[in-house]
């Protein structure tokens, strides 16, 4: 069956490209969905049935270069690919009516049609294959697609110029993964994924650890860990908005598998391998967060909350590899659980964040907040939808962020049993940044939401909103509907993550016993919990209804302090509402302040601008990119324009890749012939 | 169960206590205790004026304000009796179902486009997010020193052996009160009697709710501080039967109202831009608390 399935499943794709010169754009479109809704419910099947009879694999015989192409689909693809085809499903769905906008760039369209459908098949693809070469043709699949993908509107010159940047890290990525995969080829050779594990049980521990940090840095790339997540703030708020919803949603996740996948297989210390992570997610999440306040750009803010996101998960990624160093069994579940179960989680708000945020740039034509105000008024299920959203990734109860965090907060102070000394600081570090990023993030998003929904429009363009069409929101519907089911019904996603954390379990000396239990009374505990909350509300609420309703109310203006005039512009924007934070944090961030005094009895119009810039950007990009182009600017001698030494650099280097081998060789002789003397 | 009832009658007279103090230490004699509960109780008949920019959400934050801090009770134990639901970990709950509640209010205050209210607004959200460390390292503190997770196994098998715990204990105590004052907007770090928009923080949120929504958040701010008063009972109260415990319930009730209008009296509001300074004070006391229990547990290096 596995067999029809990879092969059917990717045909189907093909098929439906090939296919696209034969009909118009509407078509297309209709197409694309289809296509993505059939094959999503075919892998979904096949997600299901590896989840209740085990994993399947089937190995194809590849040619000489790859060796054999193993395909394996166990709990940790099935898992990943559930959640990938869950935001694709509602990404095609939303970005079919999204684009309806500019259904008259035909070949644009196509283009994007295209690279959209081989995008899921590649994603779908990578958690499938178990070969590193044939991984990287189709990393490199998905790379270019989603590059296509996120340049729709490349007329714009930021778009280009974001999507370039997106392009040429995720080259740098597959550069660490090749380097990585050629590594264990030279050793061992050969490309499948068991001769990972062969050989890194064969050699001390320290090669493993450098064997990951390889691989760690290529998917860290993909992931959005810091210091590379520069390519995430740029692409986001480049791309349509349903593809930033599945960039943010599932392509970063890609990274989270490979980490993932890559520790199933790496036999190594894996003590030291989860201080790395920890450390490195601790300060992911508060960095991402931090800077996501001063975003003013809406999709810039949620594209720095993915970066807060991968850190979450990425300290459950490290908790957990604690747990398998130092064989505790509740850390391990509560770890890579609450990391995956956070993936998916992300995966659902996250998606619908940007949805959301689509919506708001189609009616604003804006994704300047300070514009913005108000808005609930005039697109009402967008803006319940976005504080669902809101709630949902702020970890709050009864929504799903809470139940990953929660997850992962009942390991941390599990984890505090423990006798060692370095282990015990390990969690409080991670206890405090988990809090630290709940709180700001709280900030965030009261900033979101009460700025761009609430309160009168900030700017005096008047705007005629067209009426929401209930229709368009049916992928979203389903999106919030995912976001409250996991938050009421933990419970249904433990036995699948359960499965996932006892093939790391087995992949380690501990011993896998039932004692998960207390695990699961307390996810059905915060189940009931989240519900009673939920009707407890809903009751009172009634109450206050019912009492309120006989009640005398008169309907007046905003208490002004006597000030009658129009006070829309003075009304509190996203800046002033994150003063206080930023001047707390000022010396973390790195702000560009355009500063004009008022002065004298009748001042002037004056202007004032905040800029936010990344800081580690600046030190790690910018930086180094200055210094280079300061280093190759002494050789722009060479560019002269000339034709001919053109073709006489062409000629010298040829004779160089020549030469030099021959030269090193007759010097090797040479010194043979030193030595003997 | 009895923890529920009893912090709904602490919350009666809680804020009354208050006011006396206050009163008292101010040469005035003061209304009675019940004065408070009596004046909730003529918001509560009362109509209401919203204001026109104003969405649902402005009338449902005072109602989510309430039952978050309803749902949060629930799992605050009395001794040797559980809350209504108690699970490892409960605490995170606690935080995160009060946090929700912050949220509502927090947006509702945006809700009126007013910008006492955001100002307001801004200043609740970046406290509370400063205060919540601390809570949450005291928590892993007692966590770490009782090897359990949740409200009711930490309190119920907390009992104190050396010196050092006695002033881990008093120094719980200090962080408590003062994460009280702050979630409640009280006194060092915010003046509820302030007659000026500018220098106010939860009492400037609220400007616009009138009548029954304004009822409900003044009484849901006394079940908070009635609510950190529990708490702080139980760090006391161990094991104990019921003749004794609830005695010393509703004397740790007092003994913190009196607390709180003493500091109310002779303390001072401090510059907005010192307040920070003041809330990291918090986390870095029960890092202290946290590196002692370690230390009581020889577990320190």
């Amino acid at each position: 069956m596995e067999k029809y399935f990879i092969e059917f499943f990717n045909l189907i794709g093909i098929i439906a490209i090939i296919s696209f010169p034969f009909f118009k754009t509407k078509g297309r479109g209709l197409i694309t969905l289809g296509v993505i809704i059939v094959q999503v419910i075919i892998s979904s099947i096949v997600a299901f049935y590896v989840f209740a009879n085990g994993p399947v694999s089937h190995t194809f015989t590849g040619s000489f270069i790859t060796g054999p192409i193993p395909f394996r689909i166990d709990f940790l693809s099935a898992w990943f690919i559930l959640v990938i085809s869950f935001t694709f499903l509602t990404g095609a769905w939303y970005g079919l009516h999204y684009m309806k906008k500019y259904k008259d760039q035909t070949d644009n369209l196509a283009l994007h049609m295209t690279a959209f459908i081989l995008l899921y098949n590649s994603i779908i693809d990578i958690c499938l294959v178990q070969n590193g070469l044939v991984l990287l043709v189709v990393w490199e699949i998905m790379a270019l697609s989603s590059f296509i993908a996120v340049i729709f509107e490349h007329n714009k010159k930021e778009t280009i110029k974001a999507g370039i940047n997106f392009l040429i890290q995720s080259h740098v990525c597959i550069l660490f993964l090749t380097m990585a995969f050629m590594w264990v080829k030279v050793k061992t050779g050969s490309f499948d994924f068991s001769a990972i594990t062969a050989y890194t049980s064969a050699e001390p521990a320290i090669t493993g650890i450098g064997l990951f940090l390889f691989f760690f840095f290529g998917f860290a790339i993909k992931a959005g860990f810091v210091p590379f997540h520069t390519w995430l703030p740029l692409a986001h708020p480049a791309a349509p908005a349903h593809i930033s919803g599945i960039m943010s949603g599932v392509i970063i996740k890609i990274g989270i598998y490979g980490i993932l996948r890559v520790l199933l297989l790496i036999k190594t210390d894996m003590v030291s391998l989860g201080y790395f992570i920890l450390a490195v997610s601790v300060i992911t999440g508060v960095y991402g967060v931090m800077l996501a306040i001063v975003q003013h750009n809406l999709k810039k803010l949620l594209a720095y909350h993915s970066i807060e996101n991968i850190g979450i998960i990425g300290i459950g990624i490290g908790l957990g590899c604690l747990g398998l160093g130092y064989n505790s069994q509740i850390l391990v579940v509560c770890g890579f659980g609450g990391a995956l179960l956070h993936t998916l989680n992300h995966s659902l708000f996250k998606s619908l964040l940007f949805y959301c945020a689509g919506i708001v740039y189609q009616k604003t034509h804006t994704m300047d907040i300070e514009k913005m105000g108000g808005l609930l008024k005039h697109i009402p299920r967008t803006g319940y939808l976005f504080l669902i959203g809101s709630l949902a990734i702020c970890g709050l109860p009864p929504f799903n962020g809470f139940v990953s965090e929660f997850f992962i907060y009942t390991g941390l102070f599990n984890g505090l049993q423990s006798n060692d000394f370095l282990f015990i600081m390990a969690l409080l570090f991670a206890i405090l940044g988990l809090v630290v990023i709940g709180g700001l993030a709280l900030i965030c998003f009261t900033k979101a939401f009460g700025i761009i929904f609430l309160g009168n429009s900030r700017d005096h363009e008047v705007r005629n909103f067209s009426k929401e069409k209930p229709m368009d929101f049916f992928p979203l519907y389903i999106v919030a509907l995912g976001i409250l089911i996991i938050g009421l019904l933990p419970v249904i996603l433990a036995p699948a993550l359960l499965k996932i954390t006892q093939m790391y379990m087995s992949a380690s000396v501990i011993p896998v016993t039932p004692a998960y239990n207390s695990i699961l009374g307390n996810l059905t505990s915060v189940g009931w919990y989240s519900l009673g909350f939920i009707a407890l509300t809903a009751l009172l609420y009634f109450l206050r209804h019912i009492i309120t309703s006989r009640r005398a109310q008169t309907i007046e203006a905003t208490w002004g302090c006597g000030y009658t005039g129009d006070a829309s512009k003075m009304q509190y924007t996203a800046s002033s509402f994150i003063r206080s934070y930023r001047k707390l944090a000022g010396s973390f961030l790195m702000i560009k302040k355009d500063k004009q005094e008022a002065s004298g009895l009748y001042p002037e119009h004056i202007n004032q601008e905040t800029h936010p810039y990344d800081r580690v950007e600046n030190w790690f990009i910018d930086k180094p990119l200055h210094l280079i182009r300061r280093f190759l600017n002494r050789f722009v001698f060479l560019q002269n324009g000339n034709i001919q030494a053109y073709i006489l650099y062409g000629f010298i280097f040829i004779g160089l890749v020549i030469l030099v081998p021959v030269i090193i060789e007759k010097l090797a002789v040479f010194f043979n012939f030193l030595n003997q003397l | 169960m009895i923890s529920f009832l009893l912090i709904i009658l602490a919350s009666f007279f809680f804020m009354g206590v208050v006011v006396r103090t206050k009163s008292i230490a101010s040469g005035r004699r003061g209304p009675g205790i019940f004065q408070p509960m009596k004046d909730i109780l003529r918001l509560l008949k009362k109509g209401s004026v919203y204001s026109k920019t104003t969405s649902l959400i402005f009338k449902i934050a005072p109602v989510a304000y309430l039952s978050s801090v309803l749902m949060a009770i629930l799992m605050v134990p009395h001794g040797n009796n559980p809350g209504f639901i108690s699970f490892d970990g409960d605490f995170v709950m606690f935080a995160y179902v009060l946090a929700f509640g912050k949220f509502m209010i927090i947006i509702s205050a945006l809700d009126t486009g007013s910008s006492f209210e955001g100002m307001g607004a801004s200043r609740e959200a970046l406290y509370s997010m400063l205060v919540e460390p601390a809570f949450f390292i005291l928590m892993g503190s007692f966590a770490l020193y009782t090897g359990h997770t949740s409200f009711f196994t930490i309190f119920s098998t907390l009992h104190y052996g050396s010196y050092i715990s006695y002033m881990l204990g008093a120094l719980a105590t200090f962080v408590f009160v003062l994460i009280a004052m702050i979630e409640n907007s009280r006194m060092p770090v915010d003046d509820p009697k302030t007659h000026l928009e500018l220098t106010m923080i939860h009492e400037v949120m609220v400007l616009d709710n009138s009548g029954f929504d304004l009822g409900l958040i003044q009484y849901t701010s006394y079940l908070k501080f009635a609510m950190y008063g529990a708490i702080i009972s139980n760090f006391f109260i161990g094991v104990l039967p019921f003749w004794i415990s609830i005695p010393m319930f509703l004397v740790v009730q007092f003994g913190f109202a009196i607390a709180v209008g003493v500091i109310e009296s002779f303390m001072a509001r401090f510059r907005m831009g010192h307040n920070p300074q003041f809330i990291f004070i918090l986390t870095s006391v029960s890092m202290l608390i946290f590196f002692g229990a370690l230390l009581v547990l020889g577990k320190f290096m």
